[in-house]
């Protein structure tokens, strides 16, 4: 009788939200007119998992055989990842029906998404770990090919499908070595088998897994699709891709980092010091040039994936917690700026070049004024959020003497600088360019929420701290 | 010693000016006038507090005074704020400038009057933060976050090239400042803490002073700044709008000076000793150097600009002699040169106002039509020079002497310094003042008016007063000065006066 059911307590969010996703697709399927039903319906069960999340008893729950794992980690990252997922309906709710072509699957795949987020993030073993990236990729590749008659979203999705096919057969490959090397898919068995140090086998194993997950949040050298996807998918689905995704993609990186290899730190660090440095300094750089603010969002937020993993680089408990301090302001401080280019819009339709902002903060002082903002706490000036973000996980970088990365790290962020500048200068210096539309109700609440979090962190920033360094705890 | 507290209170009421601008409503007209009433009231509020702060001041005592200590990062910063009598002085300087920067803004700024006075009233809250902070974490918040309002000063409200100038302020110091932050955090992770005041106890390892010390020199040297990275400033200067040159003359500069003086040379006092000459010989060069440059400017605001430049020469190589003399003379020299640049630019506005041209070619002859204006640039030409009885004098002289204790031919050389001064502020003033008023356009140019002569003069009586007697702002520092120049000592152990003999 040693047969049980395994606990499903754990599970409970995700359970909710696969199960609402299917009373959704019933309501969707069956009943004419629906979308905007659906969507409200999707907004509450995500928020509705959030708080299962929090009301679910608190620490470390596994089930599955050890192979889900609800720590603090995952409780802070999920709620993130859910909250994201939710901004994100909220933020395509106006985007012009036409456009969005009244689909209420748009919802659900978000929705499914998130699930599949849920799984990854609390992932302890390698199957779960590709169970959970590809139910979150499967939705992501359709929503990327969302508006099917638009040619660039369609070559989006494609390219999109297209590489991370690749990348996960890379994970794959990775995993399949990891565990012909240790003999177990189980993080905590991997750490045990690598305590000692590790072969060249399992080296190799280690550098696949990590070139497959350093592609899901878009880090250098697997950046390629980004700029692509950010700019041929549809804005909101941008806005979404640039969210929660990464916090997924950034939490399931620390998980197996910390989790499965503690013994052999020397050897991923130097990985990610490269991966870090390499994207830090391309998102700086290549972000210059760019006209299209889709494509700069792309390459800034390539820029963010290095910052936040200094923080891992570092490989200590300080680093941890300085990741997901990273990962909370960025979500906020790119909710917020998508929530601006959303309401890029002019009477004869959305437009995305950087010089439409000109002038902004005369024709839209408001809008100007949380834009810059957000544009002056992305490249991380104080007191604004931003300096936090990027505060935290140098401090973690110094612990650990990582001087290069620091000293790169910082002059990446000066040159970093220069692009968002580049833009204030554009919404403040120049001569204004015609107004946009007004913008709607729930993007104004996004940008407001974003944009005062982003001002005001400074005043009382213990409640993230504390349960930033909390959740850190929960993996050493 | 108070109940209230007070330095907060200073610090965070420009703020709450910004909030009642943000909630102006009306027509334009009422909209941009209630701002300047509102802005104007708010630092004479401001001001009336810092004097209370300066009545209640300890002088006797080097201890830091009204201190407040709040917890806020947990371990790794606090939100500490407390003053003494390096830092005093300065806040003095920020507070009284400030108003006078409101009025003479009254007229020449015509467009987003309302954004105008709160990013003035943003960044002198964020002034007075850096010189109150005792946390490093939070002096770096408020020592960066002053780009932002000062960014949007110059690039909105600036000259032809304010998009040029703008970027380069920015970008300029923002390099410098990360490689500060990084050495902020290096100094947590051997000390344990951010606190200022932990800090000028703690002793770093000789082996790791020089790094820290050539970090924070990063920023200061920048913010200062000293040559060979003093391009920004001229930039800066010539495309800001004459508030914000007065401004970035007076005060955002000082930060530099008081960063040596807070920082370097307490916390890293064998690594300031080492570097001391690498100090002098940039001072030297910025000394003679600009002042030549500023000899063959065209542009009365750059010329005044490569001043500031070589003055500063003067602080850093006072701070750098580490005696009673230098650094007293250096804090003297920051504030007389916080007065006198201020009047300076104020000078220059007075004219651009009225012919919109900052070339000394425009003029010439002006003394005809507005002989007030000439007394009273003639008053500033001569403080800037560094003639006695102005307070421009005190602090030259105060910092040569105290260099001339330690070295004696850095001291001559920055000697030639105020010799060359005299010739571009000399020349200066007689092309623009003296001779004949030849030009056309110039007939009808109108004496300065009330508002103006209300501005101008303060800056004439505090800097007469300085210069005759510059006790009150001596005694301020002089504790603190003491005690610093005491642990100093202390630290480079027999070392110095082993030098001194050699």
């Amino acid at each position: 009788m040693n047969q049980q059911l395994p606990s499903l307590y754990p599970v409970l969010p995700e359970i909710v939200l696969a199960c609402g996703a299917m009373a959704l697709l019933m309501l969707g399927a069956y009943r004419k007119r629906s979308t905007s039903l659906v969507d409200l319906g999707a907004v509450a069960l995500l928020i509705l998992a959030a708080f299962v999340v929090l009301w679910l008893p608190g620490g470390t729950l596994t089930t599955f055989g050890g192979s889900f794992v609800l720590d603090d980690f995952a409780r802070l990252l999920k709620v993130l990842a859910f909250v994201a997922s939710a901004a994100a309906i909220v933020m395509s709710l106006s985007y012009d029906p036409v456009e969005r072509q009244q689909r209420f699957e748009y919802s659900i795949l978000i929705v499914l998404s998130a699930v599949g987020m849920g799984m990854l993030i609390s992932a302890a073993d390698l199957i779960a770990l590709y169970v959970g990236l590809e139910l979150m990729s499967l939705a992501l590749y359709v929503v990327a090919a969302f508006s099917r008659d638009d040619v660039r979203s369609s070559e989006a999705g494609l390219k999109y499908f297209v590489l991370g096919a690749l990348s996960s057969g890379m994970l794959l490959y990775g995993c399949s070595l990891i565990y012909g090397f240790t003999g177990t898919v189980s993080f905590a068995g991997i750490a045990k088998a690598t305590q000692a140090g590790a072969g060249i086998g399992l080296i190799f194993g280690l550098v696949f897994l990590f070139a497959g997950l350093c592609f899901k949040v878009s880090a250098v050298p697997f950046h390629m699709w980004t700029p692509d996807v950010y700019e041929g998918a549809p804005t909101p689905v941008t806005a979404f891709f640039a969210a929660a995704p990464k916090v997924a993609g950034i939490a399931i990186f620390v998980r197996v980092a910390i989790t499965a290899f503690p013994g052999i730190v020397p050897q991923w660090q130097q990985i990610l010091v490269f991966v870090s440095i390499a994207s830090m300094t391309l998102g700086a750089f290549a972000a210059i040039g760019q006209r299209n603010i889709k494509r700069l969002m792309a390459y800034s937020s390539i820029g963010h994936m290095g910052f936040a993993l200094i923080g891992l680089a570092a490989g200590s408990a300080t680093g941890v917690q300085g990741v997901l301090i990273y990962m909370s302001i960025y979500l906020a401080m790119t909710l917020g700026t998508f929530a601006c280019i959303l309401s890029m819009r002019r009477a004869e339709g959305p437009v995305e070049q950087i010089s439409d902002l000109s002038g902004l903060a005369r024709t839209n002082p408001a809008m100007a004024f949380f834009l810059a903002l957000l544009l002056f706490s992305l490249a991380g000036i104080p007191p604004l959020a931003g300096f936090f973000a990027k505060y935290y996980v140098f401090l973690a970088a110094m612990q650990s003497g990582l001087f290069t990365l620091a000293v790169l790290g910082v002059l990446a962020s000066v040159v970093g600088a220069y692009y968002y500048l580049l833009i204030v200068k554009i919404m403040y210096f120049d001569e204004p360019a015609p107004n946009f539309q007004p913008m709607p109700a729930e993007l104004k609440f996004v940008l407001g929420v974003t944009g005062l979090f982003n001002l005001l962190f400074f005043v009382y920033p213990a409640p993230l701290l504390q349960a930033a360094s909390t959740a850190a705890k929960s993996l050493f | 010693m108070t109940s209230w507290p007070i330095l907060s209170v200073m610090t965070f009421l420009p703020i709450v000016g910004v909030l009642f601008i943000a909630a102006l409503r009306g027509d334009d007209e009422a909209i941009k006038s209630n701002a300047r009433w509102v802005a104007l009231w708010t630092t004479l509020v401001t001001f009336a507090v810092s004097l209370i702060v300066l009545s209640r001041f300890d002088a006797s005592s080097s201890e830091f005074q009204f201190i407040e200590k709040l917890d806020w990062l947990g371990g790794t910063g606090s939100y500490h704020m407390g003053v003494d009598g390096i830092s005093l002085p300065l806040i003095i300087l920020t507070t009284a400038i400030m108003p006078l920067c409101i009025v003479a803004s009254w007229r020449a700024i015509q467009t987003r009057v309302k954004e105008y006075m709160i990013a003035f009233l943003v960044l002198e809250t964020l002034m007075i933060g850096t010189f109150s902070a005792l946390d490093l974490v939070l002096f770096y918040l408020f020592f960066e976050g002053g780009l932002i309002p000062m960014f949007l000063i110059i690039g909105v409200w600036g000259g032809p090239r304010r998009v040029y100038a703008s970027f380069k302020f920015f970008l300029y110091t923002l390099l410098g400042s990360v490689l500060m932050l990084l050495a902020i955090m290096a100094m947590y992770w051997q000390a344990g803490t951010t606190d200022i005041v932990v800090l000028l106890k703690h002793s770093f390892p000789r082996e790791m002073q020089p790094w820290l010390w050539l970090a924070f020199f990063a920023s200061f040297a920048v913010k200062m700044p000293m040559w060979p990275v003093h391009t920004w400033l001229p930039d800066a200067h010539v495309e800001a709008p004459t508030a914000g040159s007065v401004i970035l003359a007076a005060i955002l500069l000082k930060m530099g000076g008081y960063g040596f003086l807070r920082f370097s040379l307490p916390m890293f006092p064998v690594a300031s000793q080492d570097f001391a000459p690498l100090v002098f010989a940039l001072s030297v060069i910025a000394i003679v150097y600009t002042s030549l440059v500023a000899l063959v400017q065209e542009d009365m605001k750059k010329l005044i600009a490569y001043s500031s430049v070589a003055h500063m020469g003067f602080v850093t190589m006072g701070i750098f002699a580490a005696t009673d003399q230098g650094i007293g003379g250096g804090i003297f020299q920051m504030v007389s040169h916080g007065i006198v640049s201020a009047a300076l630019f104020l000078c220059v506005g007075v004219v651009y106002d009225r012919m919109h041209s900052r070339e000394i070619s425009t003029y010439g002859g002006l003394v005809e039509r507005m002989p007030v204006y000439a007394v009273v640039f003639l008053l500033f030409t001569l403080a800037n020079v560094g003639l006695p009885g102005t307070s421009g004098f005190v602090g030259e002289f105060l910092t040569l002497v105290g260099t001339f204790r330690v070295n004696i031919p850095v001291a001559t050389l920055a000697t030639l310094g105020v010799i060359l001064s005299a010739g571009y502020a000399l020349w200066l003033y007689r092309k623009v003042v003296l001779g004949r008023l030849e030009k056309p356009q110039l007939a009808g140019i109108k004496d300065m008016s009330w508002r103006e002569i209300g501005i101008f003069a303060p800056l004439v009586i505090l800097t007469l007063l300085f210069g005759f007697y510059p006790k009150p702002v001596l005694d301020v520092s002089s504790a603190s000065v003491t005690a610093l120049v005491e642990h100093y000592n202390k630290a480079v152990g027999g070392t110095k006066s082993a030098g001194l003999v050699k």
